[in-house]
């Protein structure tokens, strides 16, 4: 059974430094707010979440034919097409297609699955060099961090941080700090990296299952890059991006960006079909646990999810605490849904990290009832047994008061006279990190039961 | 069992049920038509909405705004002899000026590229699209235009021509207009690249084209040149 990551302990130390955490905030409330914005010009908003999720829940209940149909059009454009049932079988299948071209470097656009697979660190163990072109994963991989992100994978740190970064790793100036010239130099830094790359990687926003196709979405143009300069491109794809019109594609792309960073579209909405003229194409269709969900009543509406991040950038325990707290690939109220579905051992603790106050799922825009699905895992992990010690014994004990009226009030009693006279430290102690960083409200003359007995109590 | 087939049948064992239907999207089997999403007639409230895919003003502004949002530029030009004029006047140093179009003069023909790594050096990279998009201030660009299409991202700066009279509303509009599968490459570029990775700091030319300017030129201006 794997370890629990520890969102608490990791979140602590992102905050410690206090600038972090208010920066982050605000950085991520932004596009929130801008994303707001953006919404407030499109009036059939709302019908358009509505169209994505009927079209994603149909796609998923159809998922067998599209899955058909979506491979055998890729193969009449010539695609090379190739499925894998998990991370493993992904790598390995990744790994033969570079081996096959003698491939030594390769650059590659964002991809949350082929982070999923671990398949960066499989490929450098056998020899080859991977460069990550967006500029946040670039960051990320020298930092040797996963992205905090989905769409801005390094947004927790400050500019002095990639400063100080860049200083170390590729020469800069550590006193410079200013963004234009940290991506400048980047920039400098990877395009003779994209020329000696042998080949391009890439995932995929959407795959459509009537042209045999799929779209990738950025803002810099990297997947671009990696797709039109080496002779071959390779890009994985979760059978969950399944669409099954390219018209439809109109509904999920004004969604998209909107939902992301309030931009009406990405820079570059790209539609890969076939390879290109002196190119070679192909697609890895990556299955990794999205079936076994698929046959989960509970939480099979989650692989309508399109990535955007609008989730966690309204989370107000996203927002404060980073995205590296949640220690898995994906993080944010997505991530605490997604994650245990990997590994409920290890991310049992995910659930927890939640106030529940259901924002995410008011602006998803498939509509996945993120914060119930929330809530339905807090239950699978008590079931499976994996709660902590401290939350088994308090809710037993709490179970147990609520369920018995006379035990409640007397407890409730208890409680108030107890509150007027405890020493500190039997409420802030560590035991309970409740007490953390809090003060306890002021404690009433009475409760409610004893003021609604005298003042309603009578008639 | 074949990784295909197994996945296949893990799919088919676990359909969620019941199945969901298909929904249409209102007014895409409509082509050409001012009707569906995105249009008066469909919606049941339409505010006064800045940024609205449907506040009245001509298209062509609509698109020149939103481009503009995206951080790209726009010109009006009447004839080729203007486009030209305009591509001297916007990058006066530039030393490489690829083309893949006839109206305006530069330094390389895209059609005698056999490699994409010979765009490297390039400056201004000069290609057509045939459909503009005004809500998301994008066009639209396939192999077909570009011939090699690392020149659409490998060129330091971009300049579109584009037919005003070829925008399209919304996205829907678009999509029903283009046959994905006709090109292996397809894309809409929504103004130059940009990131925000480093605090939130829009920063263009992150790895593709610092600059993308679209010179709005109507094919009877050509034409005049040519005659």
């Amino acid at each position: 059974m794997s370890r629990p990551v520890e969102p608490e302990g990791r979140a602590a130390r992102f905050i410690a430094l206090e600038v972090h955490e208010s920066t982050h905030d605000r950085l991520v409330w932004g596009m929130r707010q801008h994303r707001d914005k953006a919404v407030a010009g499109v009036p059939e908003w709302e019908e358009l979440r509505e169209l994505a999720s009927q079209i994603k829940e149909h796609t998923l209940t159809h998922l067998d034919q599209y899955l058909e149909q979506f491979a055998a059009n890729a193969t009449k454009l010539g695609t090379h097409f190739h499925w894998a049932r998990d991370a493993a079988e992904h790598n390995a299948v990744v790994y033969d297609i570079l081996q096959a071209h003698q491939v030594k470097s390769l650059i590659k656009s964002k991809s949350m699955l082929q982070d999923e697979c671990g398949m960066t660190p499989y490929l450098e163990k056998r020899g080859i060099e991977v460069t990550e072109s967006d500029l946040g994963e670039r960051i990320q991989q020298l930092s040797d961090e996963p992205p905090s992100h989905i769409v801005v994978p390094a947004i927790h740190k400050l500019r002095t941080d990639v400063a100080a970064l860049f200083a170390e790793k590729i020469g800069t100036d550590p006193e410079d700090s200013d963004p234009h010239h940290l991506a400048e130099a980047m920039r400098q830094n990877a395009r003779p990296r994209f020329l000696a790359a042998d080949a391009g990687m890439t995932g995929a926003n959407f795959a459509v299952a009537e042209t045999g196709g799929f779209v990738v979405c950025t803002n810099e143009g990297n997947a671009d890059i990696g797709a039109a300069v080496p002779p071959l491109h390779v890009a994985s794809i979760g059978i969950e991006k399944l669409i099954p019109r390219a018209r439809d594609l109109g509904v999920f792309i004004r969604l998209l960006s909107r939902s992301a960073l309030g931009s009406p579209i990405t820079q570059y909405t790209s539609h890969f079909h076939g390879p290109r003229r002196g190119g070679e194409l192909h697609v890895v269709l990556v299955d990794n646990t999205r079936s076994d969900r698929l046959g989960s009543p509970d939480f099979w509406h989650a692989l309508k999810c399109i990535r955007c991040g609008a989730c966690m950038n309204t989370c107000p325990v996203y927002r404060r605490g980073g995205g590296l707290s949640y220690g898995a690939t994906y993080s944010g109220p997505i991530g605490v849904i997604l994650d245990p579905g990997f590994d409920l051992s290890k991310y049992r603790e995910l659930p927890f990290h939640s106030s529940l106050c259901g924002s995410c799922t008011e602006v998803c825009p498939v509509k996945i009832d993120i914060s119930d699905q929330i809530y339905k895992w807090r239950r699978v992990v008590a079931a499976r047994g994996l709660l902590r010690l401290t939350k088994r014994v308090g809710m037993g004990a709490l179970g147990t008061t609520l369920a018995h009226p006379a035990a409640f009030h007397a407890a409730e009693s208890a409680g108030e006279a107890a509150l007027e006279h405890l020493p500190r430290f039997l409420l802030y102690n560590p035991l309970n990190p409740w007490g953390k960083h809090r003060e306890l409200p002021a404690v009433p003359r009475q409760t409610f039961r004893q003021w609604y007995l005298e003042n309603r109590g009578k008639s | 069992m074949s990784p295909r087939d197994a996945i296949l049948e893990a799919v088919r064992r676990n359909l969620p049920r019941p199945a969901v239907p298909l929904p249409e999207i209102p007014g895409s089997e409509r082509k050409g038509v001012k009707h569906g999403l995105g249009y008066k007639e469909h919606l049941t409230r339409l505010p006064e909405v800045p940024g609205s895919t449907d506040t009245g003003e001509p298209l062509v502004h609509y698109f020149r705004r939103q481009l503009e949002a995206m951080g790209g530029r726009s010109f009006e030009v009447a004839d080729a002899a203007a486009a030209r004029a305009k591509v001297a006047e916007l990058f006066p140093d530039a030393k490489v000026v690829c083309l893949a179009v006839p109206e305006v003069p530069g330094t390389r023909r895209i059609e005698g590229v056999r490699n994409p790594h010979e765009l490297n050096d390039v400056d201004v990279g000069v290609i057509r699209s045939p459909l503009g998009v005004a809500e998301a201030g994008a066009v639209w660009v396939t192999q077909t235009e570009l011939v090699v299409n690392a020149l659409g991202v490998l060129s330091q700066h971009l300049i579109v021509l584009l037919d005003p009279a070829a925008v399209v509303e919304t996205m829907h509009d678009a999509y029903g207009r283009i046959d994905l599968a006709a090109s292996p490459y397809g894309v809409f570029l929504a103004g130059p690249s940009a990131t925000g990775d480093i605090e939130g700091v829009i920063i263009h030319g992150a790895q593709g084209a610092r600059s993308l300017t679209v010179l709005l030129l109507a094919p009877s201006g050509v034409e005049a040149l040519a005659s």
